[in-house]
């Protein structure tokens, strides 16, 4: 069987594919890493000089804007330079193999790529196939993996409740397609949360999740009582297929959050939302524009994080 | 030619017979014992067994052949040990046509390899609607019918299918799995494909195929031979019907009695199989029943496919492994593992395939045909692409080492293998 | 080898600051023994600035070679560098490079009036044109050897020498 192929020889991170797989120390070094970086996104100069002369070559085989644009901050902030590429992939126009597209940005002297992809898998593919001195960060592969995003969502929550080891955090939506939610949920179980829940239809929750180590709510009232962290999950219409859910409105009835809803956690409870919400269906406008939401709060970390994991990378 | 294979280790599944001892070809068969043999062949360590039966490898001709060729894959028949075959309908164009597959048998015949058993299409293109013209094809050579892994989703038109095949008496080979069920999946609905992200094709996908399946079978009163079953559950269907003595077969691929969801690591692509590797226990259920003969036999289901089919991400990946090669030293691992005698090991892959194909095969007796294969059972090699003879280099077993190399392989008494 | 007393050098030093302080010194001690001692000294000056702490690891000249290797602190600095008179201070000062990144940091957070370099000690081996305005003491570091600064539960500081290998 493989060694972990996001660690090198020694243990250290050469690439980020998934929370899965990474040892605490890594994921609290991350953590630690970004929130030095937090400094530096308030001052005038929102630039150290920490990775400069590298290229970070952003590889989205996916559209995204938000996500794309987060990672160039953030190695923009790190002094890189930034190249963008969007690859729109047609299944009915099979073009450059994904190894190739690799092999000729590798000949332009890549240090880091920032790959999004819809098939689960593809960053460990290429990170199998790049040279040592190039380092893979996966920007979401299919159904797999978000790990910046869970790092951010778990540095988030330590910002607001910095005991990870005392509280309940629910996930709340449509777990099923959800990478966002698997990384998470491997981020909040390697730093000790007690009690990681699960909360949706039998549709939309994955066979077998309660081997990932959470617990399994189909009432969203009960699944949310006493919970410190809600983490409302984007309801992906692009993903869905076949007969998952009549309609927005019936789920929003059973699971969208509402204040109502909400009043099962804990007073101190904080909302979260990796982006972007669909008002009106997972979740209402009052919660989200509440004082439980650190829904923008989740934004800012979200570049501190991403300078955190590309220093360290880039570094290995 | 007059040959005479002295000392070997001589097991014949047919009679369970295993014991040290010569045996003696003249022409294309195994004969009594004669004086002044052409050529000796020392089989003295090594076993004599009937030349194995596949009854699933994928030759890629017509229409693969950049994947791979008659040649080179009947090459790696006979390096395995193989000394007849049957190969899946589904080449480009699908064998749904006498001419072509006259034409295979042809082009097979001429390179006087291992014997090829073509299978006919049950449909039309395979597409599942129209019915193929059994009776011609069978004429061309076609030993039975299937879509390969084509699904068949119009349950009346399988139901018509089986009755037709029923009435002349021919045989269907088909995959159990709900089309509808499995759309989209690509590996086995469970822990593994929940962490890896994979969309699943959950068990009961086979198990509601193979209900509807048995159901028909028993309506119909065709003889249906169930192609690679990977759950416990089938397992359990399968042991039922035949309990009631309906007319059924099944096999199981050699990967499955091996491998299991938890191979695919970290998305290694060679693992990506049609039926999917599945749990621990279905794996353990299906290497059980074919220790106990719910499962009748062994095959390699043999696909090559390229490297661009491989190097893709896992869901995107061709499905399929090679295996001519791997069938025998796997069929050791899995026979030795049970503790069965070799000569029960041995008839998964020889005397029972035969029965299902109608061939007169799979035994060691005078008058029988000289299909042979004469292997060192403790010969060590390393899975790599350099040591194997198929084109297609694709195997989830690359870089391990198993045990069980073929040294002299026999058809129709010429020795068209040595190593 | 007998070290200099650390204490010593500090009363030494604020001695020597005490009449150098201005309406607009700010003091910034970096991670993680200038932070200690810029503790020590921020208070015995009684300054009326807040003390700015600061790491350098993002402005290391040997990231290429060494990666991100330490957690890195958060820099504060609670001011505005802008015309400030800044007094940096570092525990010891050797080949010149943590300065020189300190300095780079400084300036991406503003234009200050002046910076002057504090250090309890001088060891000879400097690599760029540094050089400190106050020195507690110059001390003689045999080869192979660091040279650091301890502080005790107590708070007690110490000069301390260790092998360059000691992770």
């Amino acid at each position: 069987m493989q060694r972990n192929p996001q660690l090198n020889a020694s243990g250290e991170l050469q690439h980020l594919l998934s929370i899965e797989g990474l040892p605490r120390e890594v994921l609290v070094q991350i953590l630690d890493t970004a929130e030095s970086f937090a400094g530096v996104t308030e001052r005038e100069v929102k630039k150290v000089p920490l990775l400069r002369g590298k290229s970070v070559f952003n590889l989205f085989f996916e559209p995204s804007t938000r996500t794309r644009t987060t990672f160039e901050i953030a190695a923009k902030r790190l002094s890189a330079d930034v190249i963008n590429l969007n690859i729109a992939v047609s299944s009915a126009t099979k073009g450059e193999s994904l190894l190739d597209t690799v092999a000729n940005l590798s000949a332009m002297h890549a240090d880091i790529f920032v790959v999004r992809h819809a098939s689960s898998g593809a960053p460990f593919l290429i990170a199998r196939h790049v040279k040592p001195h190039e380092h893979v960060v996966n920007a979401g592969d299919g159904r797999h993996a978000h790990p910046t995003q869970g790092l951010l969502d778990l540095y988030t929550i330590r910002h607001y409740k910095k005991d990870f080891t005392r509280l309940i955090v629910a996930i709340v939506g449509d777990v099923l397609h959800s990478r966002v939610a698997r990384s998470l949920i491997h981020g909040l179980t390697t730093l000790g949360v007690p009690e990681v829940r699960v909360i949706g239809p039998q549709t939309l929750l994955p066979l077998g999740v309660e081997g990932l180590g959470v617990r399994v709510f189909n009432d969203m009232r009960a699944g949310l009582k006493d919970c410190d962290v809600v983490v409302m999950l984007r309801l992906q219409n692009e993903r869905m297929r076949g007969a998952l859910l009549p309609s927005a409105q019936e789920f929003f009835k059973h699971y969208g959050l509402t204040e109502d809803k909400l009043a099962a956690a804990r007073n101190d409870a904080i909302v979260m939302h990796p982006g972007p919400m669909n008002r009106g269906v997972e979740i209402d406008s009052t919660v989200a524009d509440g004082p439980h939401s650190v829904i923008l709060p989740q934004v800012t970390f979200g570049i501190a994080v991403r300078m955190a994991v590309m220093s360290i990378v880039a570094g290995n | 030619m007059r040959l005479q294979i002295r000392n070997a280790r001589v097991v014949d599944p047919a009679s369970g017979r295993d014991g040290v001892g010569d045996v003696y070809v003249a022409d294309d068969r195994i004969t009594e014992e004669f004086g002044k043999p052409d050529r000796v062949i020392d089989a003295k360590g090594l076993v004599l067994a009937p030349g194995f039966v596949d009854l699933a490898a994928r030759l890629r001709e017509p229409g693969f052949e950049y994947k791979a060729t008659l040649e080179s894959e009947l090459d790696a028949a006979l390096a395995g040990g193989v000394t007849s075959l049957a190969c899946p309908p589904d080449t480009d164009p699908p064998l749904d046509e006498p001419g072509l597959v006259d034409m295979l048998r042809r082009r097979a015949r001429a390179l006087s390899r291992a014997r090829v058993h073509p299978i006919g299409a049950l449909t039309l293109k395979l597409e599942g609607q129209a019915l193929t013209e059994m009776g011609q094809l069978t004429d061309a050579g076609c030993v039975a019918f299937s879509q390969g892994n084509a699904a068949m989703p119009d349950t009346q038109v399988l139901w018509r299918a089986l009755q037709y095949a029923a009435t002349f008496g021919y045989k269907v080979w088909l995959r159990a799995e709900d089309a509808a069920l499995a759309k989209g999946g690509v590996a086995h609905d469970g822990e593994m494909a929940t962490r890896l992200g994979l969309p699943g094709i959950p068990s009961f996908a086979e198990t509601i195929a193979l209900g509807t399946l048995i159901e028909l079978a028993r309506a119909t009163g065709a003889r249906v031979h169930v192609c690679r079953l990977s759950t416990a559950g089938a397992v359990e269907l399968v042991r039922k019907a035949k309990a009631e003595k309906l007319p059924l077969t099944c096999d199981v691929a050699i990967h499955h009695l091996h491998l299991s969801e938890m191979d695919l690591g970290y998305f290694d692509s060679q693992c990506r199989l049609e039926p999917p590797l599945r749990s621990q226990r279905d794996r353990d259920a299906l290497a059980r029943a074919a220790a106990e003969g719910v499962v009748d036999c062994l095959v390699s289901d043999h696909t090559p496919v390229d490297e661009d089919g491989k190097h893709v991400p896992f869901a995107e990946a061709e499905p399929g492994a090679t295996g001519l090669e791997l069938l025998l030293p796997l069929t050791l691992k899995w026979g030795e593992a049970h503790k069965l005698p070799l000569a029960a090991t041995l008839a998964r892959i020889t005397t029972e395939p035969a029965k299902i194909l109608g061939l007169d095969a799979g035994r060691i007796a005078p008058g029988a045909p000289a299909d042979l294969a004469i292997f060192d059972p403790r010969a060590a090699f390393r899975v790599a692409p350099q040591t194997l003879k198929s084109q297609g280099k694709n195997t989830p077993f690359l870089g391990y080492e198993l045990f069980g190399r073929v040294r002299y392989t026999l058809v129709a008494g010429n020795v068209v293998y040595e190593a | 080898m007998k070290l200099p007393d650390a204490e010593a050098l500090c009363e030494q030093l604020a001695a020597e600051l005490r009449p150098r302080i201005g309406p607009r010194s700010a003091m910034v001690g970096l991670y993680t023994g200038g932070a200690w001692l810029a503790e020590r000294l921020h208070s015995m000056l009684g300054l009326k600035t807040p003390l700015a702490l600061m790491d350098i690891a993002f402005y290391r000249d040997d990231y290429a070679a060494r990666g991100l290797k330490h957690d890195p602190k958060r820099t504060k600095i609670p001011f505005d560098v802008n015309g400030a008179e800044l007094l940096l201070v570092d525990d010891v000062l050797y080949s010149g490079r943590t300065v020189r990144a300190a300095m780079n940091e400084l300036f991406d957070y503003g234009r200050p009036a002046s910076i002057s370099l504090v250090v309890l000690a001088d060891r000879s081996g400097r690599q760029l044109p540094i050089c400190a305005q106050y020195v507690g003491a110059k001390v003689e570091v045999p080869a192979g050897m660091r040279l650091t600064l301890k502080r005790a539960d107590n708070g007690g500081l110490a000069l301390a020498l260790e092998s360059e290998r000691a992770a």
